[in-house]
């Protein structure tokens, strides 16, 4: 019985001893940081996406309260959490529409042409060595998901037909998907953008017609059939500006020979 | 007498028997050549013919567009058809001459030179450079820059590389064994280039014939001596070479020149014995077409440009059951997706593998055993190298020496796991010159 006491009393007093040096220690240690960093902390998505350039959010919400970067620098966090943030740190924030990313290329397994079998590593970086992957387009997806890999945002998944398929509602506008993308086919644009020339390849039409069934081969009908002149062909790829064509969604997509021009939004429903 | 050689490496299959003892034969003049001007490494070179011109087979048509470059020239005599990109056997899409021949194979008028150790430095090295001639080994370095170190670091020893280390290939012991005096005299005309009085040739031991035949053939000269090297992969590489043949380590980061070295591969030599004494570019080069999918394997002399499907026409064609073709060797050679792919400078051999030799492989987990390690030549960790990489850590990978890696691929060689560490190695390399470019 009398052990007992001991080892209750010796652990107690262990245990006393290190909590008033812990408690010293606090009070004396105590490192003065801004209670805001932790509220915009707070605030921020928390993914740690990496879209802001820095080392995760804390380090954000850190620069932000400094000063040293702006609300914008966040492209992730949506308006109602900036208007709080704005609140907190005397900031104004213009209300802004986000961007969703946009895969530029519809050249998946059933489309395009197979050039070969590619055994290397498994990721479109990977692919880029090795004569380019598998598919014949030299311009278009390489199908291997290096976009998917990057997302934080569960927003982007690879499709059955080898082609990535981008969740519109989850994406929050990142862009690490276009950042990592080798062959540049994921570009950001407004969520209102709907109409777009789903097609990198600037060969010229009978080439790219031997790559892909879904291909610009730069026959200018769309220049001549959209009278906002919103369509330009350069080196035989269309491409539509979004300040001219605005985001008119009744604007005829049916018109292109090949199918390359699509309303993003429809073609998802 | 235990024979020379360098720390780590690997032994891979040899496969030489396919066309080891086929002597070189010539292949006869294509219909029709695609030319690219990027066939060496530096700056590519700037087209001076335009469609619908006439050329002769010689003529310079893509002028070099820097010192670290190397003028091409026509190697059949007739009509450009078209100067725009055509498929690359390094699997891009790159500009190319097409010429259409005649069939005459017309010669420009080629100056000869009877006697060239009249000549200085300056002219000799100049008849090289003009001649475009790179490291016909493979790696395909402008020769001239190669000739020219700079003033302070003296160079004191010149190797020929005979080694030929890369399975299969039979491209150099055939011209080792076939044009021997021109080789001799390529050796010659480089060790005064280089003002060198020690000359080497070294030569893997599993090629007795073609050591034989050398020491036959410098058996009067005193500068020059053959060394026979051990059969390991990959001591065809520069630096392998250096250290089996004078014993000296090229420090990391630095050159062979940084040792007071230059090595030449033997077809180097022989380009530079026809360039200095015929006057003639080069046009033409060994290529070895081999593998146990292609019907009749054979070292065949095919002019620059021409498709790799004439070669393999020429040799047989392909068995049914072709799985692979490569340009190059199995250990460093490029996979190609096209047979309408030219020859260019840098095409050691066309190998051509069934699905027997390229089995299908299944990726393991790395077990740590360190094969790999050991395998190493330039003494690099490739396992963790690859793990960098492959987790994005491109610092910690730079730190580890990821650009010293030569991609001689004994590491994915030897690896039980399978696992493509040469591929992540490159990729971290593509990777990490793309930040510092920034």
């Amino acid at each position: 019985m009398e052990s007992l006491i001991y080892a209750v009393l010796s652990m107690g007093g262990i245990g006393l001893f290190f909590a008033v040096l812990i408690t010293l220690a606090n009070a004396k240690l105590k490192v003065e940081e801004d209670p805001k960093i932790e509220l915009v902390n707070d605030l921020l998505p928390g993914a740690n996406c990496g879209a802001c350039g820095l080392p995760g959010c804390g380090a954000c919400a850190e620069l932000m309260v400094k000063g040293e970067v702006g609300l914008s620098a966040c492209p992730v966090a949506d308006d109602d959490s900036k208007d709080q943030i704005g609140k907190l740190l005397g900031l104004s924030h213009e209300a802004g529409e986000k961007d969703v990313a946009v895969v530029l290329c519809q050249g998946g397994l059933k489309n395009v042409s197979i050039k070969a079998d590619y055994d290397g590593v498994k990721t479109c970086l990977g692919s880029t060595l090795v004569s380019g992957g598998e598919r014949q387009c030299a311009y278009g997806c390489l199908g291997n998901g290096d976009c998917c890999v990057v997302c934080s945002f569960d927003a982007i998944h690879m499709g059955e037909d080898g082609l990535p398929i981008v969740d519109r509602e989850k994406c929050t506008g990142c862009g690490k998907c276009a950042e990592v993308c080798p062959r540049d086919i994921i570009e950001m644009h407004k969520e209102s953008h709907q109409v777009f020339v789903l097609c990198k390849n600037q060969d010229k039409g009978k080439a790219a017609k031997e790559a892909c069934k879904v291909v610009c081969i730069g026959c200018q009908i769309c220049v001549k059939k959209d009278e906002s002149g919103g369509f330009t062909v350069k080196n035989f790829l269309a491409s539509v500006d979004h300040s001219k064509y605005g985001s008119n969604p009744e604007l005829p997509t049916d018109k292109c020979p090949t199918n390359a021009i699509v309303n993003v939004v429809r073609a998802s429903e | 007498m235990k024979l020379k050689t360098f720390k780590h490496g690997s032994h891979p299959k040899e496969f030489k028997e396919f066309a080891e003892h086929k002597l070189l034969e010539t292949l006869p003049i294509p219909d029709e050549v695609f030319i690219p001007v990027t066939q060496h490494i530096g700056a590519p070179c700037k087209p001076c013919v335009k469609k619908g011109d006439e050329v002769k087979t010689g003529q310079l048509i893509a002028e070099s567009a820097g010192f670290v470059s190397s003028n091409i020239h026509a190697s059949i005599s007739g009509k450009v058809k078209a100067v725009a990109a055509f498929p690359h056997p390094n699997g891009s899409k790159s500009i190319m001459i097409h010429i259409v021949g005649d069939g005459n194979d017309e010669w420009i008028e080629t100056e000869k030179v009877s006697d060239w150790e009249k000549l200085g430095k300056d002219e000799l090295k100049k008849l090289i450079s003009d001649a475009g001639i790179v490291g016909m080994g493979g790696a395909a370095f402008p020769t001239h820059v190669k000739l020219s170190p700079p003033k302070d670091k003296p160079i004191d020893t010149f190797i020929i590389n005979g080694c030929e280390c890369e399975p299969y290939l039979t491209a150099d012991h055939r011209m080792m064994a076939e044009q021997t005096e021109k080789m001799v005299l390529g050796t010659k005309i480089l060790m005064k280039v280089l003002d060198v009085k020690n000359g080497y040739i070294g030569i893997e031991s599993n090629k007795p014939d073609a050591i034989e035949i050398m020491e036959k053939a410098i058996a009067g000269e005193n500068t020059i001596s053959v060394v026979p090297v051990q059969v390991k992969y990959p001591q065809g590489a520069e630096k392998m070479l250096i250290k089996a043949v004078v014993d000296k380590e090229v420090p990391t980061g630095g050159l062979p020149m940084d040792v007071g070295a230059v090595v030449n591969n033997v077809g180097t030599a022989i380009a530079v014995a026809e360039a200095v004494i015929e006057g003639k570019p080069v046009v033409e080069r060994v290529v070895t077409v081999t593998g146990d999918a292609i019907n009749e394997p054979k070292n065949v002399i095919a002019r620059i440009g021409t498709p790799f499907s004439k070669l393999l026409e020429y040799c047989g064609g392909l068995k049914p059951d072709t799985r692979k073709v490569l340009m190059g060797g199995p250990m460093m050679g490029v996979a190609q997706y096209s047979l309408e792919v030219p020859v260019v400078k840098a095409t050691s051999g066309i190998l051509c593998l069934s699905t027997d030799s390229v089995p299908e492989i299944k990726e393991y987990a790395c077990i740590m055993c360190g094969k790999c390690v050991e395998a190493c030549p330039m003494f690099l960790l490739p396992t963790r190298l690859s793990k960098a990489v492959s987790k994005e850590k491109y610092e910690m990978a730079e730190e580890l020496g990821i650009m010293n890696c030569i991609e001689c691929g004994s590491c994915s060689y030897v690896c039980p796991s399978n696992l493509p560490l040469v591929h992540q190695i490159r990729i971290g390399k593509l990777k990490i010159n793309e930040k510092n470019k920034k």
